[in-house]
This record gives structure tokens, sequence and C-alpha cells, in this order.
């Protein structure tokens, strides 16, 4: 395509911008153009694009890898919000497949299985943004190093249980707060226990958020636990299994979207959640065998 | 001090309510049919325009908004937002619905997918160059005879709209939100001086 004099595709600002437009919302896992469609008239603000939803692939086991590309295709026709989708951890490759397919956001996610245990992709070299995982703040800021555009809590996806997401959000608001209540020479020590980048430990320690938006993902299945994220200080919040593992996806999808945008209005988060059938059944997180947010370094 | 709601339902809610505040002005969040009345104007911001719509109608605020566009609101819409305000939409869901408050023909995300997100500066009329930020942008493809182009910018294959107005309605392609530059948002305030003289 030919552009206008002076423009720039693929800039910092144009990457992160997308991810500001997504705030106070929901994006949904889906695994065909039928969910995709339920997910955008239930008020998503993006969808996922993937082959099994996190609690197929816990279930299924063997190697999760990225979707085959008719699917996204698939999913991009039926739908006029951002498509998203996956790669696997430091499987550039995967990545650049997924740019030229022309997804909106790619998920470098530990839900598939890593095919790099040392290195993440190096985001930077790419024109469409990354979402990453972290687990605390230090994970948070290597990923932002490295050029991420939106950070998500990991959460244990696939679980139905919200706890671990809880646990990094709150961690990384605790390690925040620890940073803002610093002075300028602790900063040094505070960036080597995080192993984060100095120039992005003084910028959070200066602004008191992320350099990018912090969404919350991994395991959250009902209405309320879309309320207590964002009032934990989730700006927008990804459903996995959640929707289209319950009783009534069409209800629970609209549920959870009118949450999100009330969240700090209980009065409607009860309304939405009356009378909404089984949430999706979900896991003991203690009795897990593979840990998914283990992954990612 | 003049009171300026923000559509606070879904999206960049918070840059337009820091371009306000830089401004001087009080800005609130609106989320409630109540929380429109008294308001000296209205941003509707960037976000996903069929979320918007959908979250519209359920929390009641579709028809007191459609009243106050009718009884002239200053309001200024960027991205989803004009796409809100225009009076046709291509390119949309089948169902997707607008208020028709800007005479404006407008095509969702008509200059491609998030790949094609770009910025660029845009000449301002009676203001200058400001940097432009188009992310999955609605392009405008036509104008009506009462709308004032405030700015146009020429994306390889001519110059076309991308900051309109037609009285006390503004409706922008890119987000001066997402910038350190609060021309634009000035351009709205003024105009609602103008509106009270």
């Amino acid at each position: 395509m030919t552009t206008g004099m002076g423009s720039q595709t693929g800039s910092t600002l144009v990457k992160r911008g997308l991810a500001d437009m997504l705030r106070g919302g929901v994006i949904m896992d889906v695994v065909n153009p039928e969910q995709a469609r339920i997910a955008e008239d239930s008020g998503a603000v993006a969808v996922m694009a993937l082959e099994r939803v996190p609690s197929d692939i816990r279930r299924d086991g063997g190697v999760a890898r990225m979707s085959d590309p008719e699917m996204i295709q698939g999913i991009q026709a039926a739908v006029t919000i951002p498509v998203m989708a996956k790669a696997r951890i430091g499987h550039f490759a995967e990545a650049q497949i997924l740019q030229s397919l022309d997804v909106d956001y790619i998920d470098e996610s530990e839900v598939l299985t890593p095919a790099d245990e040392e290195n993440h992709i190096d985001k930077w070299a790419f024109t469409v943004p990354f979402v990453c995982g972290a687990t605390n703040l230090g994970e948070a800021l290597r990923r932002i190093g490295e050029g991420a555009c939106m950070i998500r809590s990991k959460g244990e996806a696939g679980t139905g249980n919200v706890v671990e997401a809880v646990r990094h959000l709150r961690t990384i608001m605790t390690q925040i707060r620890r940073l803002q209540s610093a002075d300028a020479t602790e900063l040094y020590a505070l960036a080597k226990d995080l192993q984060a980048p100095l120039p992005l430990v003084r910028e959070v320690a200066e602004t008191g958020e992320l350099p990018v938006p912090l969404f919350c993902a991994g395991g959250l299945s009902t209405p309320a636990d879309a309320s207590l994220v964002m009032q934990l200080g989730a700006q927008a919040v990804f459903v996995g299994s959640g929707i289209f593992k319950s009783d009534d996806p069409v209800r629970m999808a609209k549920a959870i979207v009118e949450a999100t945008t009330h969240y700090q209005d209980p009065a409607i988060v009860a309304k939405v959640s009356t009378g909404l059938g089984a949430a999706m059944k979900g896991f003991e997180t203690a009795t897990l065998e593979v840990r998914l947010a283990e992954r990612g370094w | 001090m003049r009171r300026v709601g923000v559509l606070a339902l879904q999206g960049d809610v918070r840059e337009h309510v820091g371009v306000l505040e830089r401004l001087n002005v009080r800005a609130e969040r609106v989320r409630r049919p109540n929380q429109l009345a008294g308001l000296d104007g209205l941003v509707i911001p960037g976000g996903e325009s069929t979320t918007i719509a959908y979250l519209l109608t359920t929390s009641g605020l579709r028809e007191p908004l459609a009243r106050a566009l009718e009884e002239g609101l200053s309001t200024f819409g960027t991205c989803a937002g004009l796409i809100m305000l225009s009076t046709s939409v291509s390119d949309g869901r089948a169902d997707q619905w607008s208020y028709g408050a800007l005479d404006v023909a407008v095509r969702r995300n008509g200059y491609g997918r998030q790949v094609a997100s770009f910025e660029a500066p845009v000449a301002v009329r009676g203001v200058g160059d400001v940097p432009g930020v188009f992310i999955r942008a609605p392009r405008i493809e036509e104008v009506g005879a009462d709308v004032d182009v405030v700015a146009t910018y020429d994306h390889g294959d001519g110059e076309h709209p991308v900051l309109v107005r037609q009285g006390p309605v503004w409706g922008c392609s890119f987000h001066p939100e997402l910038t350190p530059v609060d021309r634009v948002h000035q351009l709205f305030l003024d105009s609602m001086s103008e509106a009270l003289r």
C-alpha cells in the first residue's frame, strides 16, 4: 500500500495505542468463526483465535503450537473487531507468519509449548504489536525491554481459577509501589533484584505504572472475577476457557463485558451475575501437573 | 469551571480525561444516564465502536445521548467516537447503528488492519501541523454540505477529510489524545465558548 508523506507504520505509539483502545474491554478466546461472531455480538473488544482453548490444551497434552492460518483467516473474515493470535515463546518464525496474515496483535504465550527456553522473540523487529504474560514486575519489564506493547498477568490458564492471576497482579502492583518509595540510589539495586532494565525501572518509579497497558488473563470465569481484577488495577481482561466452557456462553460473555465496564458498581455486577448457569468447572491449581505460568524467563 | 463528560464505557478514556484536565476543564466519566445532566460538552473516545454501541444500549445511555445530541450538546468523537456520531458506516456489522449527528459516511478500518496503522503529521486549519495517530482508523469517504472540513490528509491516494465539524459536533479519524499536543481538543473547547456567546 502506498502511504502519505512522512507516514510511519509500526511505531511504538501506534503499537501501544491499539492496547490503549482495548482498555475497559474483554478479549475472548474463540476456536471458530461461529464463536467469534458470538463474542462480537456480546460486546467483545477483540478475539483471540486459537485451535483449542487452554482447558482443552491442558486435557489433551502434547505440543501446542500456532493455529492453522486457514482457521485464523476464517475468524478474521467473520468479525470486524481486532483478531489476535498466539505464537510460542521464542518462536519468531510463527510470529512472522502471523504478521504476514495481518493479525492485529500477537500473544507470545506460555499457553503454547515454548520453542526457546532462554530467549523470547525480539518484538522490536515486528510491525505488529505483541502482548506477553508476566507473573511479576521484573518479568513484565524484561518483556517490555524486548518490545512488548501490552502486558497481561499469566494466571493459570484453563483452570477457571482466578487465584494465580490475582497473585500476579498484586505482585506487580506491590513491586511498583516499592519502586515509587525508593530513592534514586536504591533503584540500581532494585533493578538488579528485579532483573529488569534500569531505564524502565526508573520510568516506573517516576510514573507509578507500567509503560504499557496492564491487562489480566488466566482463570477468569465469572463477572465477579472481572470486577475483582479490574479493581486490583487491570485495565482490561482476557477470558479464555471461561466463556465457551460455561453452561450459557452468550449470557456469560455479555455478563463479563458489562461487569468489566461497571466493575465499580456491585449492583450492576449482581444483576448480570443472576441466573447465569454454571461457570466452567475448573481446577484447584495446587493439584496441577503442568503449571503454565512457570514458562517464560 | 466547565464540565465536559467523557463517555467511559470502553476505550482510551484516561487519555481524553488527561487532555481535558491539562486544558483546565473538569472532566467527568459518564457510565450512566444521570451523569449526562448539566454537562457543557461530551467526548466519545477511541475504542471499539461495536463494544461502545453494545454498552450504550445495555447501560440505558443510548436514548438519553440521542436526545442530548438533538438538543445541541457539544460533542467530540475520536476514531470509534467519530463512527458513533456519523450518518453512515460501511464495513461494519450488519446491525451497526450510529447517531447521525455528523453528516459523514465513514468506512471502518478504512486504512487497513493494525499492521497498516500509522502516524503522520496532519495540517489543521488555523492551527498548523499536529501529530496524527491513526489506529485501525475509520476513513471519512463522504461529507454532507453542512459539514466543515477542518483538516485533510493525503495517504498517497488524494486529500480526504480527517477532522470535521457540523455545528456543535466534531469528529476526528485520528487520536489527538495519544499525543502531548492538545490543540485539536482546544479547538473543540473554543467552539463551545462560541456557542455560549
